[in-house]
């Protein structure tokens, strides 16, 4: 039996958070399932009535435009936060006098709640009020920056405010990372001669393949619920240039009543980031096992 | 539920509100948060507590009730209802056929509502035949506003026909003034979306439109009228309109870099709240046209356990339509009693007007609910169609093709 | 000019100070960009109502007021209520702390197990915790008020605090697990021989080595669930709800009048512990932790 124990720990471990995990998301990934096949409104209603809901889903172009602009504001997101954060844990690594400082600039974006600050941002973006009529006022009148009310830009300026607010974390877990690698490893290479940026790029990023897993993760999971960032910089507009899968279902499902609407705009999110993620995560996890 | 039996509980509780049966409880769930606001329903609690309630407030702001009812949901199917909720609209009936709300008919009949409420609101809060919401006031939606000064300095009056509206514009944009304060946000652009379409429309084709859903009116020359007038109005905003909150562009008449806003009479308070004076400083009237579109908070009781709750649902109903509740409430909120025997002495011209013009729209049949505002139809279709007027408004999409994508957009919300 | 402490030296050369000067160039105006929002931000805090409704949004105050900040604080409305922020705060610490320290240290312990104790079917679980990260909120709210109800939690702190644990885990574990994996699994076996057991090598050796990724899944859980809002206006009732309903209380109010001055003074003041948290555990930001023991 203690034997048995000691073998089995790190299972029984595991496994509460298992049981959790299964129940209350995939168990609930089911419930929406069944209730994207329903009829629901205001409430829950559980009579299948096939995919009706699929249908009016494919055929509203507002959600045309929310899942196009997932794409986009997705993969820009991702990636200039990714860099950018990369970019600054690296500076940031040189042994710089105010990293404490500067750190905490970086990081404090993600404090504040976006309600607000969204309210900055706009009036900061706002041609009227911010940036462009600051610089106009400079001297400089043709200078231009109206991509908060171009309904074909306006999905880049929520991009703008996107990153600002997450590349900070995405530093700070890069700058954990750097932190880990063996600094033995690199001292031998800098005795070798071998230049700082080749130290990086060939030594340490490739040994931090595992946390740019984890920055993925987390900017992906930002990009699809961004709700209070659309909300509060455009609130979906110019008309709903600026929709997001996130904001058309909380639409449908609390501020419209049509729940089985909502549920299946859920699976349909779901089906594409699972589409993304497990191909990366599936190479990901295989290339580390021993 | 047992209504009968609620019905006689109810009754009881009323009938001896004052003595020691059951102490008044109350759970209220709303979104007056903020100053003007919650000053006014700080009152309710006052009352209630004068009468030996004991009120627990639970406040949720944000979307125009959209977080609250979000809460709502939650709560109701954790079975823990709130006692009191905040709610208009179909929404009421919505929640009535969920199973989830009292009846409150037995307060409503000992205080006579259906003789002091007009009886197109009355209907909002009726369901199934049994009283089910007690309204708190009438916003009026189709106001229009307007600085006083630059009207005068232009010799512009306040305009009786949407012709003279632009014609008002045209003048005021050649003398570099912005003709229209608006913020681009999708219920701003359907508050000036149904302004537009009742004038144009008139007050039966509004109704079977965004009331009947009628497909022919839906489909209409005369709609299409209504999406080519968006579009010459969309050429009177300034450049920067986008997201823009409403009271920033209120703060744009008062300021006088804009002549006028379209927006329901919560504007009013933000004029007030700058020391303007209402005929002095800044102008409202109706927008052109006949009607009158009303916005009518309204507070339901859900279905919850325990005598003192009880007690409490049935006593809050007697306050919420009572006459000094009524009055002292909107004199705060910028709106007008719902009840049409409020004495409105202390009320100031835009008021008076308001209450004027509901007296007489409800005479005529032209009082009718706001569909911008949720008072019209249910949130699918109300959606739906805000999706296609911001859609228009922000893009050159042209009249017909939004007319058409209007008509499939109801279809689909079905 | 090499620190033993830290990793890289620094450019030892005096030709290459030109190149720091940059860096920091660098560095700063990005400090800049990331600073623009708080400017604006404390600007308009400081500023008073007047002012803004004249129309200056993005400029400097011409007079400095500091009332914005006690109204926040203490008699803003968030309802009938006129008291600010400050009586919310204590609901967001109460759930806040245990939800924090929870699923930290379960995803410490799941991410220790995936990463260096593997079995058949790990890499398969934590696909699935992984996956479990995406579930958008909005679609959970419904059941887990159902399941919230069942288990008598409803309304109540305990109740805020088990729905952030659940939904925390798959971060907090994803977090260690990558951590955990770059880590030689000869530190492991080495521990085992001297006759450790499962727990003893957790708490002794990987704890020890796990100070920058313990902050960062700090800063994380604390930034996620101090900052929600969707489960706190869901879950919570009269008397336990978090400081972001007050907040949002505060400043989304639809047809009043807006105090942007107070708006913005709230939402810094909501921040406050959570800048604080980042300000203590970026002084664990330190390399150096593995050095020698790793190497098995």
């Amino acid at each position: 039996m203690a034997a048995w124990l000691e073998r089995n720990v790190p299972k029984l471990v595991l496994a509460p958070s298992f049981v959790a995990v299964l129940v209350f998301v995939y168990g609930f990934i089911a419930w929406t399932a069944w209730v994207s096949m329903t009829r629901s409104r205001l409430l829950p209603k559980y009579e299948i009535e096939g995919f009706i809901q699929y249908d009016r889903l494919f055929a509203a172009p507002r959600w045309d435009t929310a899942i196009n602009n997932l794409f986009v504001f997705g993969a820009l997101f991702i990636a200039v936060s990714m860099l950018l954060g990369l970019l600054l844990a690296i500076l940031l690594d040189q042994k710089i006098r105010a990293e404490g400082a500067l750190r905490t600039i970086y990081l404090y974006p993600m404090a504040l709640s976006m309600i607000v600050t969204g309210t900055a941002w706009k009036w900061i973006m706002n041609p009227g009020l911010g940036i462009e009529a600051t610089v106009r006022g400079w001297g400089f009148e043709g200078f231009s920056f109206d991509w908060v009310i171009d309904p074909d830009m306006a999905i880049y300026a929520i991009v703008i405010a996107g990153v600002w607010q997450a590349s900070g974390f995405v530093m700070a877990l890069f700058l954990a990372g750097l932190r880990s690698v063996d600094e033995e490893i690199v001292k031998a290479a800098r005795v070798d001669g071998i230049p700082t940026w080749r130290i990086y790029s060939a030594i340490i990023i490739p040994s931090m393949m595992p946390i740019f897993l984890s920055a993925f993760i987390v900017l992906a999971h930002l990009a699809i619920k961004s709700f209070d960032l659309v909300i509060a910089l455009t609130g979906g507009g110019p008309g709903y240039a600026t929709d997001l899968p996130a904001t058309y279902m909380y639409a449908m499902a609390f501020s419209r009543g049509d729940l089985g609407q909502a549920a299946s705009s859920a699976m349909v999110m779901m089906a594409v980031v699972f589409a993304i993620v497990v191909p990366y995560l599936y190479s990901e996890l295989r290339a580390k096992r021993d | 539920m047992n209504k009968p039996a609620f019905a006689a509980v109810v009754a009881a509780a009323f009938v001896s509100a004052s003595s020691a049966f059951a102490e008044p409880q109350a759970e209220v769930l709303h979104w007056w948060t903020s100053g003007g606001e919650a000053k006014s329903v700080a009152v309710l609690q006052q009352e209630f507590a004068a009468n030996g309630g004991t009120w627990t407030d639970m406040p949720v702001a944000g979307g125009g009730g959209d977080a609250a009812m979000t809460a709502l949901r939650a709560r109701v199917l954790s079975g823990n209802a709130p006692t009191a909720v905040q709610l208009k609209g179909p929404a009421i009936q919505e929640w009535y056929e969920e199973g989830a709300l009292a009846d409150i008919s037995a307060v409503a009949e000992a205080e006579g509502w259906a003789n002091v409420l007009p009886a197109s609101i009355a209907g909002h809060m009726q369901c199934e035949g049994a009283w089910c919401a007690a309204p708190v006031n009438v916003h009026r939606v189709d106001w229009i506003w307007a600085n006083a000064d630059i009207l005068t300095a232009n010799g512009i009056a306040m305009p009786g026909t949407w012709d003279e509206f632009n014609a008002a514009a045209e003048k005021l944009q050649a003398a570099g003034i912005v003709p229209l304060a608006h913020g681009g946000q999708a219920w701003q652009d359907a508050t000036v979306f149904e302004a537009v379409a009742l004038g144009i429309l008139g007050a039966d084709g509004f109704r079977k439109a965004f009331v009947e859903l009628d497909e022919n009116a839906l489909t209409s020359d005369a709609m299409v009228a209504v999406f080519d007038q968006m579009r010459t109005m969309r050429g009177y905003v300034d450049r920067n309109f986008s997201g823009r909150d409403w009271n920033l562009a209120t703060a744009m008449v008062m300021n006088g870099e804009a002549a006028f806003q379209i927006m329901g009479d919560w504007a009013k308070g933000e004029f007030l709240a700058a020391g303007k004076a209402p005929g002095v400083d800044f102008l409202c009237a109706s927008t052109p046209g006949d009607g009158f579109l009303y916005n009518v908070d309204s507070f339901a009781m859900f279905n919850v356990d325990g005598e003192d709750k009880r007690a409490g649902q049935a006593l809050l109903a007697k306050l919420i339509v009572g006459k000094n509740f009524q009055k002292v409430f909107n004199l705060n909120k910028g709106s007008i009693p719902a009840r049409t025997d409020v004495a409105l002495d202390e009320f100031d011209s835009c008021a008076h007007l308001s209450a004027r013009d509901m007296a007489a729209s409800s005479e005529s049949g032209s009082l009718l609910p706001s569909y911008a505002h949720g008072m019209a139809l249910r949130g699918a279709q109300s959606g739906a169609i805000t999706d296609v007027v911001t859609a228009h408004f922000n893009s050159d999409m042209s009249s017909a093709d939004a007319v058409k994508m209007l008509a499939e957009a109801i279809a689909n919300s079905m | 000019m090499t620190d033993p402490a830290r990793g890289l030296p620094a450019a030892p050369r005096a030709g290459q100070a030109a190149l720091r000067w940059l860096l920091f160039a660098i560095l700063g105006l990005f400090a800049l960009f990331y600073l623009m929002p708080l400017f604006v931000m404390i600007a308009t805090s400081l500023k008073s109502l007047e002012e803004i409704r004249a129309g200056s949004l993005v400029a400097l105050p011409a007079r400095v007021t500091f009332e914005a900040w006690g109204t926040a604080w203490s008699s803003a409305c968030t309802g009938i209520q006129c008291e600010g922020l400050r009586p919310y705060f204590w609901n967001s610490v109460s759930l806040s702390v245990p939800a924090v320290a929870i699923s930290t240290l379960l995803g410490a312990v799941n991410g220790y197990v995936i990463a260096q104790w593997r079995f058949r079917g790990a890499n398969l679980i934590f696909s699935l915790m992984l996956f479990g990260c995406f579930i958008p909120f909005q679609v959970v709210l419904l059941p887990m008020a159902r399941t919230l109800g069942f288990m008598g939690l409803t309304g109540s702190i305990s109740g805020l605090v088990f729905v952030h644990v659940i939904y925390g885990i798959g971060f907090t574990t994803l977090f260690f697990r990558n951590y955990y994996v770059t880590i030689p699994v000869e530190l492991v076996k080495a521990a085992k021989v001297d006759g450790a057991g499962f727990f003893r090598i957790f708490w002794s050796v990987f704890m020890p080595l796990s100070l920058p990724i313990l902050m960062v899944t700090v800063i994380w859980q604390f930034t996620q669930i101090w900052n929600d809002f969707l489960f706190g206006v869901s879950f919570s009732q009269a008397g336990t709800q978090p400081v972001t309903v007050a907040l949002n209380n505060i400043v989304n109010s639809t047809t009043g009048v807006k105090e942007y001055n107070v708006d913005m003074a709230a939402a810094i003041i909501a921040a406050l512990p959570t800048l604080f948290v980042y300000a203590v555990a970026g002084k664990y930001f330190i390399r150096g932790l593995t050095a020698g023991s790793v190497k098995g």
